[in-house]
C-alpha cells in the first residue's frame, strides 16, 4: 500500500517536471499559434547554459539560473525576430520545418561542444535532502520544490498574461492578429517578447531536468514529446489545464513503472493516446483550433 | 451579352503532357533498361549505394504524397519503416514465409494497422498531427522492444537461410558468376528498384485520376475543396493508408537487406523521417521531381560528408531551413519556374487549339 501511495506522490511531483516543460511550448502556442519542434532541445540547450554558468563562475545552479534568464531571453527574442518570425503564416509546413532543422542543429551542436557524455547540475546537500511525511514515506526536497516553482511559473504567466500591457498585447495579437497591428501593435515584438519569455520558463525546466538526472544532447525529442503530451491532455490554451495535464502524465508513468519498470514511458504514450480518443480536445480546453 | 456581342466560341483542351514530358518519357525507358541491367557490369558498392539511394527516395516520395499533396506533415513515418522491418523478421524468422512474400505481407499488416493509427492522430489538426504521429511511432519502437521472440529491446538478426531464400539468388549467382554475398545485393537491389519505381508510378497514377484532383484541391485550399464536394477526411485516410502500406513494404526492404534489426534503429525519426523530409524539401516538396533531385543531393552528401559526423547534420539541417524560407518550392521549384520544364505531368494545363476527341470546348462569352 505504501508503495502505491509513493508512486501517486512521485507521480504527481513528476507533474511538475512536465507541467514545467510544456508551461513555454504551452505559452508560444497560445500567443503566435507556433508548434516549436525545437522546444525540447531548447530546454537542453539552456540545462548546458546553466552548467557552463554554474562551472565558470563557480556558483550553485539556483543562482547561476538567474543569470542564465537574460542570457536565455535573449537567445529566444533574438530567434524569434531574425528566423521564426518569418516562417509564420497560413502555411504550417515552413514553421515546422525550420523549427525540425533547428531542433537537429541544435542537438548536433551541443554534441560537438560537450560530447555525449552524461552531465548533471551539482547542488550540494539539497539533491538527497527530503522531508518525511511519516508512515515510511519521505518527499524528496527538489521535486517538491519542483512542482512548486511549475505552480509559480503559471501563476506568474497567468498574471502576465491578464495584468500588463504586454500580457494585453499577447492575448491581441493571438485573439486576432490584423486587428492588433492596425491598433499599433508590433506583432513581431511581441512574439519575439513572448519566445524570450518561453526560454526563461525552459530555463527553469532545465534548472530541475539537470537538478533531478542526469542530461545529454540527445534527450531533447523525448522532453518535447512529453511537454506535447501534457499540453494536449490539459487542453490547448489554458496554463492550469497544462499543469493537470503534466501530473496526470506524471501519474500514468510512475503508475506504469509501478506495474513494470519498463512500462513507465509506454504508459504515459498510452494515457496520453486514451485521452485524446476520450477527449480530442483535452481534459480543460479553453482555446478553439 | 445584351449588349448584342456575338459569343465567340474558342476551343481549348486540357493537356497534362508537353514536349519535354514526352522526351523525357523516352529517357525514362533508357534509364530504366540500363538500371536493370546494371548488376551486370557494375561494382558491389554501387550496387549498395544505390539500393540505398532507391529506399531513400520512394520514402521521400511517399512523405511527399502524405504531406505535398494531401497536407497530413507527419514527422512518425519511421512508425511504418520499423513496422515493416519487424514484421519481415516475424514472418521470415518465427513463421518461416519467404522474405518475397513477406514484402507484400508487411506492406498489408501495416495499411490494416495504420487504420487505428489514423482514427487517433486524425484528431488533431496541422502541427499537433506532426507531433501526435511522433508519439504512435514512440508507442510501436516502445511496443516492439517488448517482444522478447524479437530480441527486445536488443534487437535481432536474420539468419544466412533467411536471407538466401529470395527466389533468383541461385540463378543470379550463376548468371553473373558472383558469390552469395553480391548476388543478395543483386536481389535486393532489384527489389528496391521494383519499389521505387512502383512507389513513383502509384503517385503519379493517383495524381493524375480524379483523387489526385481532389488531393491537389486539398493542397491549394481545404475549405474550398470541400465546398467543391471533396470528401477531405476519406481522401486524406485513403493517402494515409496507401502511404502507410507503401511505407511498410520499403521498411521491410530495407531490413532485409541489413539482415539485423533493433527498435532504435528501425524506429529513429533521424533516419527515416528527419532525412526525409529534408529530401524531399530541399527538392521541392508537391512535385513528382522535386524528391528525386533531393534524394541524389542527400545520397551525395551522406557519401562525402557523412564522416563529418555533427557537422554534417548541422549542415544538412541549415540547408533545410535555407531551401525553406528563400526556396519554399525547392530546387526544383527554382529549375521549374525558370526553364518551365516537367518531366513528370501531372497538372492539367488549359490549351488553346483545336477540337479533337479528348477536348474540351468552352466557349468564352464576351
Amino acid at each position: 500500500m505504501t508503495g502505491w501511495l509513493d508512486a501517486l506522490i512521485e507521480g504527481v511531483l513528476l507533474g511538475g517536471l512536465y507541467a514545467l516543460f510544456a508551461a513555454g511550448l504551452s505559452l508560444i502556442f497560445g500567443v503566435m499559434r507556433l508548434v516549436n519542434l525545437a522546444h525540447g532541445d531548447l530546454i537542453v540547450l539552456a540545462a548546458f547554459v546553466i552548467l557552463v554558468v554554474a562551472d565558470r563562475l563557480g556558483l550553485n545552479p539556483f543562482v547561476a539560473v538567474v543569470i542564465a534568464f537574460p542570457i536565455l531571453f535573449a537567445i529566444g527574442f533574438a530567434l524569434q525576430h531574425v528566423l521564426l518570425n518569418r516562417t509564420l503564416g497560413p502555411d504550417l509546413l515552413p514553421p515546422l520545418l525550420v523549427t525540425f532543422g533547428l531542433s537537429i542543429i541544435i542537438q548536433n551542436g551541443l554534441l560537438q561542444l560537450f560530447s555525449a557524455d552524461s552531465q548533471r547540475l551539482r547542488s550540494g546537500a539539497i539533491e538527497t535532502a527530503s522531508i518525511p511525511l511519516g508512515a515510511g514515506i519521505a518527499v524528496g526536497v527538489v521535486p517538491l520544490l519542483t512542482l512548486l516553482s511549475a505552480i509559480a511559473v503559471i501563476v506568474v504567466l497567468n498574471l502576465i498574461f491578464y495584468r500588463t500591457l504586454i500580457g494585453r498585447a499577447f492575448r491581441a495579437t493571438s485573439d486576432d492578429l490584423e486587428v492588433a497591428q492596425l491598433m499599433g501593435i508590433d506583432h513581431r515584438r511581441i512574439f519575439a517578447t513572448a519566445m524570450g519569455l518561453a526560454f526563461v520558463v525552459a530555463a527553469i525546466a532545465a534548472l530541475y531536468l539537470g537538478l533531478r538526472a542526469n542530461f545529454d544532447p540527445t534527450i531533447g525529442p523525448a522532453r518535447l514529446l512529453y511537454a506535447f503530451e501534457a499540453v494536449i491532455i490539459g487542453g490547448l490554451g489554458s496554463f492550469w489545464g497544462t499543469l493537470a495535464g503534466g501530473i496526470i502524465l506524471g501519474l500514468a508513468q510512475t503508475i506504469g513503472a509501478r506495474i513494470d519498470p519498463e512500462w513507465q514511458i509506454l504508459s504515459g504514450h498510452l494515457a496520453f493516446l486514451a485521452v485524446l480518443v476520450i477527449r480530442p480536445r483535452g481534459l480543460f480546453p479553453r482555446a478553439l483550433d | 451579352m445584351d449588349g448584342g456581342a456575338a459569343a465567340t466560341a474558342q476551343s481549348y483542351r486540357i493537356e497534362t503532357a508537353g514536349r519535354v514530358s514526352r522526351a523525357a518519357v523516352i529517357v525514362a525507358f533508357v534509364s530504366l533498361l540500363v538500371l536493370v541491367l546494371l548488376p551486370v557490369f557494375a561494382g558491389r558498392n554501387v550496387i549498395q549505394d544505390l539500393i540505398f539511394l532507391f529506399y531513400m527516395l520512394a520514402l521521400a516520395q511517399c512523405w511527399n504524397l502524405l504531406a505535398g499533396y494531401a497536407g497530413l506533415i507527419s514527422v512518425g513515418q519511421q512508425a511504418f519503416v520499423g513496422l515493416g522491418g519487424y514484421l519481415l523478421f516475424a514472418l521470415t524468422l518465427l513463421g518461416g514465409i519467404n522474405p518475397l512474400l513477406a514484402i507484400p505481407l508487411a506492406g498489408l499488416v501495416s495499411a490494416a494497422l495504420a487504420l487505428p493509427t489514423a482514427l487517433i492522430v486524425f484528431r488533431l489538426r496541422g502541427a499537433y498531427f506532426a507531433i501526435g504521429t511522433w508519439v504512435v511511432a514512440e508507442v510501436y519502437r516502445l511496443v516492439f522492444a517488448q517482444l522478447k521472440a524479437l530480441g527486445g529491446g536488443t534487437g535481432t538478426s536474420l539468419s544466412p537461410s533467411v536471407t538466401s531464400a529470395v527466389p533468383g539468388i541461385e540463378w543470379i549467382k550463376a548468371m553473373l558468376d558472383v558469390r552469395t554475398p553480391a548476388a543478395r545485393d543483386i536481389a535486393s537491389y532489384w527489389l528496391a528498384l521494383v519499389l521505387m519505381i512502383a512507389t513513383l508510378a502509384l503517385l503519379y497514377l493517383i495524381l493524375r485520376s480524379r483523387r489526385g484532383l481532389a488531393l491537389g484541391a486539398i493542397r491549394d485550399h481545404e475549405d474550398a475543396a470541400a465546398g467543391l464536394g471533396v470528401d477531405i477526411v476519406r481522401t486524406k485516410l485513403v493517402v494515409y493508408v496507401v502511404v502507410a502500406a507503401m511505407t511498410g513494404m520499403i521498411g521491410g526492404l530495407i531490413y532485409l537487406q541489413k539482415a539485423r534489426i533493433s527498435p532504435d534503429a528501425a524506429f529513429s525519426v533521424l533516419d527515416w523521417t528527419a532525412y526525409v523530409i529534408f529530401m524531399t524539401v530541399i527538392g521541392g516538396i508537391g512535385t513528382l521531381e522535386g524528391p528525386a533531385i533531393g534524394a541524389i543531393i542527400f545520397y551525395l552528401m551522406q557519401r562525402y560528408l557523412a564522416d563529418f559526423g555533427a557537422w554534417y547534420l548541422i549542415l544538412l539541417g541549415t540547408l533545410g531551413i535555407v531551401v525553406m524560407l528563400f526556396a519554399p518550392k525547392g530546387l526544383w521549384g527554382l529549375i521549374a519556374e525558370r526553364y518551365d520544364l516537367t518531366f513528370f505531368p501531372t497538372r492539367r494545363r488549359l490549351v488553346e487549339g483545336k477540337t479533337g476527341h479528348d477536348t474540351v470546348s468552352i466557349s468564352e462569352q464576351l
